[in-house]
């Protein structure tokens, strides 16, 4: 008996779905008219709009100072927890581990919502300052998942072999796990910067007025109805950015054989 | 006394305490926040009142919440039932292939998703191409929209929900063995009887995976009803939005982000009973 090619169909179709709305995206950004559902003649005349928007330049600044403080801060914090949640078994590690996961977990609305109501509470203004703080908070447990994933590949063997030729545990440290964990961690931080530059809903919530990231933004303009091909422009260059950003992070994490 | 080493303490330090600081006191702060009144300017009073959970009996609210569940658990089934035939077939792949549709997989969902929702919005536009189209054959009403209804808001939450689906599913589908397909067939089950009674109870961890990941996040669904539904819509997570920027209520607001909060936890709870028992 043949096999079923109905899986195989579901795939490819599904695949199609998948791009079909980005293709038509891009597509759009190069029409000529100022409404998607008529095509009239090719133009770039919208990218060149793009650059008498101070306010888009302005949150693009916002939006890469926020991903980049996250991917930071949240690279050391996530290490570090993946390192305890890896070496030890304890009950401490059960919570620690229980604490990590709720960030995966909470849906983005109550998160956004109860850090507003904890910077409220506090007499905190809303800031880029709080939306980093937001952005490290769930950034942290992503970078965590990561480098938990390559830890259970790690040879802590070579680690050993460098305390016993005589490198004290500072050393060892810096000079051994550090290098060999690096793609991970790297890795880690890639994935906590597009998962900032991406959220909305979490911003939208700690943001002050004026602090405006890249997507609330455009979520705004899409709201006003106002220069939506501009937005099409605004989509494509990013979705350049992001293949370029994935196509980095794959040569991180693709397997590298240990010496 | 519990003796703790130090390294194990300086390495949980930084992120414990970050997430008690930045996750449970907040989620605390939630609740308590529900019991306080409100000030007609925006601001939360001082003392105590019951105000804003007994606006929870609002009697428009039993629709939002059933509302809220069904599109959860619909958008969850249909990316279920995509994904299922999905990581299958990905499963069945060679290695070199497997990897590369994974990337094709992955990548649409490391886009923008404000962009990719607003990518439908204009798909489904009421001038747009599948709008002309589905008029010139018929299928819909001159003054008809595909924008604004729950049909909208379901395919454009499955777009966006699909890949989390697909993943766990593939991930389990990748250790199943297929040869146990193989002996079912030599036994006599066709192919769907196979699928349904060998690989569906073979990657069960990987189905609950999935229904968890689509359906809990689609509970506090928010940017999705916003953009490409209508008044009639709305979920809770836009009803928490509209009490907070519009109404200015910030303990309502806190009254119904708890309720949200028990209703995720719920799920949660009954897979930690299934997993114990």
């Amino acid at each position: 008996m043949r096999p079923s090619r109905v899986p195989l169909i579901t795939l490819i179709l599904v695949l199609v779905f998948f791009y079909l709305p980005i293709g038509f995206l891009v597509l759009n950004s190069f029409n000529n008219s100022r409404y998607a559902s008529k095509w009239s003649g090719f133009s770039t005349r919208w990218y060149e709009r793009l650059g008498d928007r101070p306010d888009i330049i302005a949150a693009l600044g916002n939006s890469v100072k926020v991903a980049t403080a996250a991917s930071l801060v949240s690279m050391v914090l996530g290490t570090a927890a993946a390192f305890a949640l890896h070496r030890y078994k304890s009950r401490l590690q059960d919570v620690h581990r229980l604490f990590v996961t709720v960030p995966l977990v909470l849906p983005d609305i109550l998160m956004g919502m109860s850090l507003l109501l904890l910077f409220i509470s506090f007499g905190m203004s809303l800031s880029l300052f709080t939306i980093s703080i937001a952005h490290i908070t769930f950034c942290l447990s992503y970078v965590a998942l990561v480098v938990q994933a390559r830890l259970q590949d790690f040879d802590f063997n070579v680690v050993e072999a460098a305390r016993d030729l005589g490198a004290t545990k500072v050393q060892a440290f810096l000079k051994v796990t550090l290098p060999l964990l690096a793609p991970g961690i790297l890795a880690g931080g890639l994935l906590a910067f597009t998962l900032s530059i991406d959220d909305y809903v979490i911003t939208y919530f700690v943001k002050g007025p004026g602090s405006d990231t890249l997507p609330t933004l455009v979520y705004s303009m899409i709201k006003k109805s106002k220069d939506l091909p501009v937005i099409n422009a605004l989509s494509s260059i990013m979705l350049i950015i992001t293949f370029a950003v994935v196509a980095v992070s794959q040569r991180l994490t693709r397997p590298t054989p240990v010496a | 006394m519990l003796k703790l080493k130090k390294p194990e303490l300086l390495s949980t330090a930084p992120s414990f305490l970050w997430l008690v600081m930045f996750v449970l006191v907040p989620v605390a702060i939630i609740f308590a926040i529900a019991f306080r009144p409100a000030l007609p300017a925006g601001g939360i009073g001082d003392g105590w009142s019951l105000n804003a959970i007994r606006a929870l009996a609002d009697p428009s609210y039993p629709a939002l919440f059933a509302r809220t569940i069904f599109v959860a658990a619909l958008t969850a089934a249909l990316c279920i039932a995509t994904a299922l035939p999905v990581a299958y077939a990905m499963a069945r792949l060679t290695p070199v292939w497997r990897s590369r549709v994974l990337l094709l997989v992955i990548v649409p969902f490391w886009t923008n998703f404000v962009i990719r929702v607003f990518a439908w919005q204009q798909i489904l536009h009421a001038q747009g191409y599948v709008a002309e189209a589905l008029r010139f054959l018929g299928l819909l009403g001159e003054n008809d929209r595909l924008l604004g209804n729950l049909a909208a808001v379901t395919i454009v939450s499955v777009y966006t929900y699909l890949p989390f689906a697909i993943l766990p599913l593939f991930a389990a589908a990748e250790k199943f063995d297929f040869g146990l397909l193989d002996a079912a067939r030599d036994l006599g089950a066709k192919p769907l009887r196979a699928f349904y009674s060998i690989f569906i109870p073979g990657i069960r961890q990987g189905v609950i995976t999935a229904v968890l990941v689509v359906f809990i996040p689609m509970l506090g669904s928010y940017v999705v009803p916003d953009m490409v539904g209508g008044t009639g819509t709305q979920m809770i997570g836009n009803k928490i939005a509209q009490r907070n920027f519009t109404d200015r209520n910030l303990p309502e607001a806190a009254a119904l982000s708890g309720a949200l909060a028990l209703l995720v936890l719920a799920p949660m709870f009954l897979r930690r009973r299934a997993k114990e028992a």
